[in-house]
């Protein structure tokens, strides 16, 4: 039987035509998925933005300047993080950092935080994560109400000191279970509230400056 | 008993008595990582059944052509290139749920029991016969998942095809069945799957000692 295998010649033309055939089934179903799974992470991002904005403004028609911020020690990330900036006829009416906690449990959380004009968190939500199910999984809003308890609060209720877990002598319950996961999203509130806090002005100018430009350039 | 219908026999013998993960206790990291819910289940079974039949039939259609040496590496190629393509097709049509089988759909590549299916079967059958075989093995594989996804979603949860609007669609939303039981959060979690696979295998073993069984077709331990 092992005799009637081809012989090197044929094995080398067999191998090489299959991993040409190969490279390009993999690159036309990149060149296929890419722009959808591209899509797929915008419809998923812009979905949710309404969820950690104020009820009174969801679902209302307000314009939506997206600028990518980079600022590894307050947005977690080391590359450009998406921040949108909702204004209406030119007022700010409110700002979502595209936020991500980098010290979650196994990775990486991302988070959406909706943050108001005058520093509030309006709603945060966990847009991707990989925490343990069953324990840190409780910071997705479809498995506990542990998210909401950010709603309402700004650096000045608690203090800055107090923008801790419990364990950490600070105000914010921790999901029991799941320290690590708590104290990763409670930081990274604080931290882009602070960033809000420091870039306010920045960030509405740049904005402004973008809706202008947009403007001026019809589509 | 004809030679055909032996022959068929032994090309479905995967789906139940030489069952990958059942009886073969290959696979078993994907099995026991995914299956919190069915639906996590069926579709990385779905996923490996559709990888081990187009693999295996390839290899198979190439045994005249490859030396024996040549093999494992084109077998590799093939996987790997199938895994990638089922890998970008998954995150473009089912995004979310690409989302929670996260690494065990790249992992695909590296399942020895498709492997060896890929290596062992494909390299000795006749197309048709490992095509069936594949077949077999893939849905005797997708049969644990479901198995498995059930029990620790019924147990864990109390619920049975929740996120089944990730795989089938929106309308498919309804067929979600609260059962009002369960809530025992260990079945979800990592030492669940043991508990379950264990309880499977009493069970599967519990079916089959009945019969009697020829003890030397029992799987290709790796």
């Amino acid at each position: 039987m092992a005799s009637a295998n081809g012989n090197w010649a044929l094995t080398a033309v067999a191998a090489a035509a299959l991993a040409a055939a190969a490279l390009y089934a993999a690159r036309a179903a990149y060149d296929w998925s890419d722009e959808r799974i591209a899509a797929n992470e915008r419809a998923r991002v812009v979905a949710r933005l309404n969820s950690v904005l104020e009820p009174a403004l969801r679902g209302r028609d307000l314009t939506t300047t997206l600028l990518g911020i980079t600022d590894a020690e307050h947005l977690g990330s080391d590359g450009p993080v998406d921040v949108f900036v909702l204004t209406d006829r030119g007022a700010p009416m409110a700002t979502v950092f595209a936020t991500v906690a980098p010290h979650g449990y196994n990775a990486a959380i991302d988070l959406l935080i909706g943050v108001a004009p005058i520093g509030t968190v309006t709603g945060v939500r966990v847009v991707r994560h990989r925490e343990t199910q069953g324990l840190g999984d409780a910071i997705d809003i479809a498995r506990s109400d542990w998210m909401l308890q950010f709603d309402g609060k700004a650096l000045t209720s608690p203090p800055p000191e107090l923008w801790a877990i419990e364990q950490d002598e600070g105000e914010f319950d921790a999901i029991s279970g799941a320290t690590v996961t708590s104290r990763a999203v409670v930081a990274a509130v604080k931290n882009t509230l602070l960033y809000f806090e420091q870039h306010r002005d920045e960030l509405y100018a740049r904005a402004a400056e973008a809706a202008n430009a947009g403007r001026a350039s019809p589509p | 008993m004809t030679p055909t219908t032996s022959s068929f026999r032994e090309a479905i013998a995967p789906l139940w008595r030489d069952n990958l993960a059942l009886a073969q206790l290959l696979g078993l990291c994907p099995l026991l990582a995914v299956t919190t819910t069915v639906v996590n289940g069926v579709a990385l079974g779905l996923a490996s059944a559709a990888v081990v039949v187009i693999a295996s039939t390839a290899m198979s259609a190439l045994k005249r052509a490859l030396k024996p040496a040549a093999r494992l590496p084109v077998a590799l190629l093939i996987l790997a290139t199938l895994v990638t393509v089922v890998d970008l097709f998954s995150e473009a049509l089912f995004y979310d749920l690409h989302g929670k089988l996260g690494i065990f759909i790249p992992l695909i590549v590296v399942n020895s029991g498709l492997l060896a299916h890929a290596e062992n079967v494909a390299s000795r059958r006749s197309v048709g016969f490992t095509l069936l075989s594949a077949l077999a093995t893939g849905f005797g594989f997708l049969l644990a998942f479901v198995a498995l996804g059930a029990f620790r979603e019924i147990v864990g949860h109390g619920t049975l095809l929740s996120d089944i609007e990730l795989l089938a669609g929106e309308s498919y939303r309804g067929m979600r069945l609260d059962l009002g039981v369960g809530g025992v959060l260990v079945a979800i979690l990592p030492p669940g799957a043991f508990f379950g696979l264990g309880l499977l295998l009493a069970l599967r073993n519990r079916l089959t000692a009945t019969k009697p069984q020829d003890r030397s077709s029992s799987g290709t331990p790796r």
